[in-house]
């Protein structure tokens, strides 16, 4: 079992009162909180360690390579990847769907052919896949999502065909927090000879993932979602496929060998050895390192304990909200089928005003659009409030949401 | 529109279909903003001071005891910032 009081002593920041009120932290499924294993981690690497990596013959670039390369081994291991060939770090979710889109999806995309998202995406899984569709001209195709907030498998089913070339879906929803049948839709992809991209931002943090179980072609994720620094993610890419692909970008790091030929006067290049070949230029060594304390952190509570967790605070959350006569929560009431996010609404005021009126009260939540505006537009929602939940959530602050919560009911 | 830089710290234009302007006034600055807001516009509902929903000019918004104020329905940043320095003056 997690203990989120122990937990808590780890977290600084969770000492914080704002607005005279202790700090009560529900908005994990945009970043989450850091604790202080990762704080030091890069404290240490930046006092003890800092070089640039794979350049140099030295000492501290010797120490900054082995802590960078340790980072994708750690992570590797975290999602049951073969090894560090498969990882690459990337910014976040956001870039490695980018990194796909472009490094894949430019070059083997044709007219005649479609990418199959669902309606349930995060734009970063849209807006790529649109915006490459307008150079190579294929269609991008939504799967339906249900009233329940649960993905159509049969509407899925229908929608693939030998033409999907990939299928792109979120393991769990950041609006709604339902976990996808991920294996159910990689066995109809693959039959149908598609490769599949998994966002794993909402999934990766909050519960265990092993992508050979799953046997996803890409898994996209980010560190500041799972306790690590912004501005590093990864990318899972199976082996096979990362050998097939060309770079995305270029530069220094991803190369073997740029050579120039006198006679033609052109140079002749050569990729690096996975990962490298896709992390072109210097680095975000620091933001590795983090990451890897990350993992660890989250390797010690056990990614069981997590889910587990969050499945108790959920299910806590739609008892209590039951007493509020004025809140509508959206999507499944089942805590078992989700991860701890919830959306919801409060009659007589806009998603922004609830979450300004917790505010005042030390309780930050999220509002808007989540950055899923086509699941708002099926849900006929013009935004809604959203609480997520961490290892550092306790019943005590469920308790008192919800007391706040009826306050908002008097308005 | 001077006045408006005195006090505003922040202007988020949110999103949502509703499109609101969220104000943060500025921390050491706030307590005076509220109470010259209040002064102005006329106060239709409220909770103990968190939450005041206000009218003024036929413009209806929401205020918060924390320094922020939530607009609705306007037609962009300008007419909002004028609408601010009237309630600011």
């Amino acid at each position: 079992m997690l203990d989120p009081y122990k937990i808590r002593e780890d977290f600084p920041i969770l000492k914080r009162k704002i607005n005279n009120h202790p700090l009560i932290y529900f908005d994990s499924a945009a970043t989450s909180q850091k604790p202080r294993q990762v704080i030091e981690a890069i404290k240490e690497f930046y006092e003890k360690h800092n070089a640039n990596v794979h350049r140099a013959v030295h000492t501290l670039s010797q120490e900054a390579s082995e802590l960078y390369e340790n980072a994708h081994e750690e992570v590797a291991k975290f999602i049951n990847a073969n090894g560090m060939e498969e990882i690459i770090f990337v910014r976040g979710t956001t870039e490695a769907i980018n990194l796909v889109a472009y490094a894949w999806g430019l070059r083997n995309l044709k007219r005649e052919d479609e990418v199959l998202v669902t309606l349930m995406e995060h734009h970063s899984n849209i807006v790529p896949w649109e915006n490459l569709s307008k150079i190579n001209g294929f269609q991008v195709k939504y799967a339906e999502v249900k009233d329940d907030g649960t993905l159509n498998y049969e509407a899925f089913e229908n929608a693939i065909s030998d033409k999907t070339k990939i299928v792109c879906l979120p393991h769990v929803s950041n609006v709604t927090g339902v976990i996808n049948d991920v294996k159910r839709v990689v066995k109809m992809a693959h039959e149908c000879g598609s490769l599949v991209l998994v966002d794993g931002a909402q999934s990766v943090p909050h519960l265990p993932v092993d992508v050979k179980d799953l046997d996803i072609d890409f898994l996209a994720f980010s560190g500041h979602k799972m306790l690590g620094p912004t501005g590093i993610g990864v990318l899972y890419g199976k082996r096979r496929v990362l050998e097939e692909m060309e770079p995305f970008h270029g530069g220094g790091e991803m190369i073997r060998e740029v050579t120039f030929d006198t006679i033609t006067r052109r140079c002749s290049i050569s990729w690096n050895d996975l990962p490298w070949k896709f992390e072109a230029g210097t680095p975000n060594t620091c933001g590795g390192v983090g990451l890897m304390a990350a993992v660890k952190y989250l390797k010690d509570v056990g990614m069981e304990n997590v889910k587990a967790h969050e499945e108790t605070l959920t299910g806590y959350v739609m008892h209590l909200v039951q007493e509020c006569k004025k809140v509508r929560i959206h999507g499944p009431k089942d805590a078992s089928v989700k991860c701890g996010i919830i959306p919801f609404g409060v009659d007589g005021l806009g998603s922004h005003d609830v979450a300004l009126f917790l505010d005042g009260y030390g309780i930050m939540i999220r509002s808007g659009f989540h950055c899923a505006q086509p699941l708002h537009e099926k849900f006929k929602l013009k935004s809604s409030a959203r609480v997520s939940f961490y290892v550092y959530n306790t019943r005590e602050e469920i308790h008192r949401f919800v007391d706040v919560l009826k306050e908002t009911e008097r308005f | 529109m001077s006045i408006v830089e005195d006090y505003v710290a922040r202007i988020e234009e949110t999103c949502g279909e509703e499109r609101d302007f969220v104000v943060m006034f500025k921390y050491d600055k706030k307590d005076e903003a509220i109470t010259k807001i209040l002064e102005k516009a006329t106060i239709k509902k409220s909770i103990s001071r968190i939450i005041f929903e206000l009218t003024f000019r036929n413009i209806s918004f929401r205020l918060y005891g924390t320094g922020k104020a939530i607009f609705r329905n306007l037609k962009d940043n300008d007419e909002l910032k004028k609408i601010l320095c009237d309630l600011l003056l």
